[in-house]
């Protein structure tokens, strides 16, 4: 009996001993600048995450990891799309891989989960996804540390707004995802729209998920002049087929990644004149972005997103801030001095950040087309540039201090006036 | 159970040398182990219902949402529960997931069986939908942040103090509840799980037992959402959505329900494949699924059930070996 319960002691302490003993790589050497990104490599938005690491990855690939002599060191983490546990992945890289620098985060939640750890550890957070607006507006104030590179949900939806008003469109129906990007986006939208003449008459919130859009396609207005959609996720392949299926033939209009190459590629023809904007477009036709594009396509085997494009010059801004430091991690609050002071010309073209520590940047508004670009021998989709609205920042034409008394753009803000 | 006073010994060597172990490893592994014991009790909790009273529940981790929007709401809104009043919330967010369990159990136990399962998952998603599109309340997607670990003489912003506290409360759950399915109750459980019209007949009042146990079971959900509120400091609808539910469901099953220490057992595998193994390779799913195959064919007990199954397997050595083994046998 004793022996028995002897033997079967030593067992569990040894497993747990082997569990919890394992200790992860010693401390940043002096020479070494590590950047922990956190990503969804598993779950529905593993393509997301995939366009992200490879934008990251093939800017260090071309600097052979050598950002103004000192060693760059990646190290990847997985958040499973979950806001908690981005939170967890995030304090490893801090406490256990030393990282200076945390990069990534995709959904608006692991935005509002990963700021404020940067606030509580001191230590820089670049979202390089992450569009939640308040982020970089009504709350910036909580998170020091932060710092976005890519932009606002409601960014490219306030030029939007501006030309769909200039194309004449006068009353317009909206079906957006339900949730914060959803509002977001939308708000942009309708704001620019309406102060511009245009109605929006109509506001539909499928849920973020949704494939069968049945339920919805037959309460979309006739007297629409044409119908406004903010997809995300397989969302943004099933809504367009199943609206032109139903045998809709006014224009779609579609918020940001609704057409983003993300799900391009896997789009079908009836995608064909569908208009959307964005502050990037692969179709974009500069010397920078057309490289970009073909060094991109000739390593994955895909046409890079915005999501691509975002880390690729997150990457970018990051190596030209050590480089005009000389080589050496000036700690945190200098890195990020410096950062906003940067301008860069990326493929998305020129860069700056503002005062709320957000993009100033083109705005592309993009209109599907089957063609050949950049002399691939196939036609095949595009979102072919038509209209740039040059350095727009996050306020648009508002001015930061009018925009940012207003609330925080929801389901309810900008209120619909003219629904019925 | 056949050597109840081993067993229990067994688990006390264990715990105690998680309790000794765990702070001197790096501050990484003591968040992972916060957080395997913080939602181990929730596990428990499930497998009060599962193991011992025989109650399938697809809809648990609504009580981890209330207990952990409770915590959030408070501290972010209200600045309570982030010095000696932290107390005052474990109190709230038990009497929360026992209230809410009060509600749904008056609803789901009018069904057995699938019919229950899919009653408490309806239940569960409706606590999601709750979070998910009251923005005004709960932030909608974007989820509560909390502003800070309570502090009180203690400060539990450090990983090890946070460590013990959660590991208190882990033990205290334990002792309860095992003290609880040890009980005449939690034997009259048993029976109800085993043949409930013979428990009807004998007299009991099946349903008031089995409604019982659903609300301590919520009770226990609830204290596991506070813990894990601040495990990571947010809040968001991932906590309370079906696959939370099928998680501990699933972690029940894996350690083996019906013994409490397998849910344990069962969530320290599951987070540290997913949280900690992710860190180190990109496989970690195979691997993950991967447990789940084997011992779904191999282990049908759960890991709980090694040992049986070794002694077992010895008996069976022994027995070949020409040796009278009716003794062991008999036990």
């Amino acid at each position: 009996m004793t022996g028995n319960l002897v033997r079967r002691l030593w067992l569990p302490p040894l497993a747990a001993g082997l569990l919890l003993g394992v200790q992860v790589a010693p401390a940043a050497a002096q020479q070494e600048l590590h950047i922990g990104i956190i990503a969804p490599v598993t779950g529905i938005f593993a393509q997301v995450g995939a366009d992200m690491l490879n934008g990251f990855k093939m800017y260090l690939e071309q600097t052979n990891s050598n950002f103004a002599g000192i060693k760059v060191v990646p190290i990847i983490e997985d958040s499973q799309g979950k806001p908690d546990l981005a939170v967890t992945k995030a304090k490893k890289l801090i406490l256990e891989d030393h990282v200076q620098i945390i990069v990534g985060g995709v959904l608006a939640t692991e935005g509002y989960a990963l700021a404020p750890v940067s606030t509580a550890e001191k230590t820089v957070y670049i979202s390089s996804v992450t569009a939640a607006d308040d982020l970089t507006q009504r709350q910036l104030g909580n998170y020091p540390y932060f710092v976005r590179t890519s932009w606002t949900s409601s960014q490219p939806n306030h030029p939007l707004g501006q030309w769909a008003c200039d194309q004449g469109y006068k009353k317009v129906a909206a079906i957006a995802a339900d949730y914060a990007f959803g509002y977001e986006s939308l708000g942009g939208f309708q704001k620019a729209f309406e102060d511009c003449g245009g109605k929006i008459i109509q506001k539909i919130w499928p849920p973020i998920g949704t494939k069968d859009f049945g339920p919805y396609i037959p309460t979309i207005k006739s007297d629409a002049d044409a119908v406004y959609s903010l997809m995300v996720g397989p969302m943004t392949l099933q809504f367009p087929k199943q609206l032109r299926q139903s045998g809709y033939t006014k224009p779609i209009i579609g918020g940001s990644v609704s057409y983003d190459e993300a799900s391009l590629p896997f789009m079908g023809d009836e995608v064909i004149g569908d208009v959307s904007a964005e502050q990037y477009s692969a179709a974009l036709q500069t010397p920078a972005n057309q490289t970009f594009v073909k060094n991109y396509r000739a390593k994955y085997g895909k046409v890079p997103s915005y999501f691509s494009e975002s880390n690729y010059t997150t990457a970018l801004m990051i190596d030209d801030v050590m480089k005009e430091i000389g080589g050496k991690w000036p700690g945190s609050e200098a890195f990020i001095a410096k950062l906003l002071a940067l301008k860069v010309d990326a493929p998305r073209g020129p860069v700056s950040l503002d005062d709320m520590r957000n993009p100033i940047q083109n705005i592309y508004i993009k209109k599907v087309e089957k063609t050949k670009l950049f002399g691939y021998d196939k036609p095949e989709l595009w979102d072919v540039v038509v209209k740039t609205y040059p350095n727009v920042s996050q306020f648009w034409t508002y001015g930061k201090d009018a925009f940012l008394k207003q609330p925080v753009y929801s389901r309810d803000f900008p209120p619909c006036k003219y629904c019925e | 159970m056949t050597r109840p006073r081993s067993s229990v010994l067994l688990v006390v060597a264990v715990l105690a040398a998680v309790a000794l172990i765990v702070p001197h490893t790096t501050s990484f592994a003591i968040l992972i182990v916060t957080r395997v014991l913080a939602f181990s009790i929730l596990v428990m909790s499930l497998d009060l219902l599962l193991g011992f009273t025989g109650l399938a529940s697809l809809g648990q981790a609504a009580y981890l949402g209330v207990g952990a929007y409770l915590t959030a709401i408070l501290a972010a809104r209200y600045q309570i529960g982030l010095g000696y009043d932290f107390w005052l919330v474990i109190a709230l967010g038990v009497i929360g997931g026992a209230a809410l369990a009060a509600v749904f159990g008056l609803l789901a136990l009018r069904a057995t069986g699938v019919y229950f399962l899919m009653i408490t998952l309806a239940l569960g998603q409706c606590v999601w939908g709750l979070a998910y599109r009251w923005n005004s309340l709960t932030g909608g997607d974007n989820g509560i942040n909390l502003p800070h670990r309570p502090k009180f003489g203690i400060d539990l912003a450090d990983p090890v103090v946070f460590f013990y506290v959660v590991f208190g409360f882990f033990a205290l759950s334990l002792l309860i509840m095992y003290t609880l399915v040890r009980s005449p109750f939690g034997r009259s459980l048993t029976g109800i799980r085993e043949r409930e019209l013979r428990m009807k007949i004998l007299g009991y009042n099946t349903w008031l037992h089995k409604y019982l146990a659903f609300v301590i079971a919520g009770a226990f959900g609830g204290l596991s959402g506070v813990l894990w509120a601040h495990t990571a400091g947010i809040v968001s609808p991932d906590n309370v959505v079906l696959t939370t539910s099928v998680d501990a469901l699933l972690m029940a099953v894996l350690g083996g329900s019906g013994t409490l220490v397998g849910g344990v057992i069962g969530a320290g595998v599951v987070l540290f494949i997913r949280e900690y193994l992710s860190t180190l390779v990109h496989w970690w799913q195979y691997v993950l699924g991967g447990v789940y195959v084997l011992v779904i064919l191999y282990l049908p007990g759960g890991l709980m059930s090694i040992p049986e199954r070794v002694r077992q397997w010895r008996a069976a050595q022994s027995g070949a070996s020409g040796a009278s083994n009716f003794a062991t046998m008999g036990r």
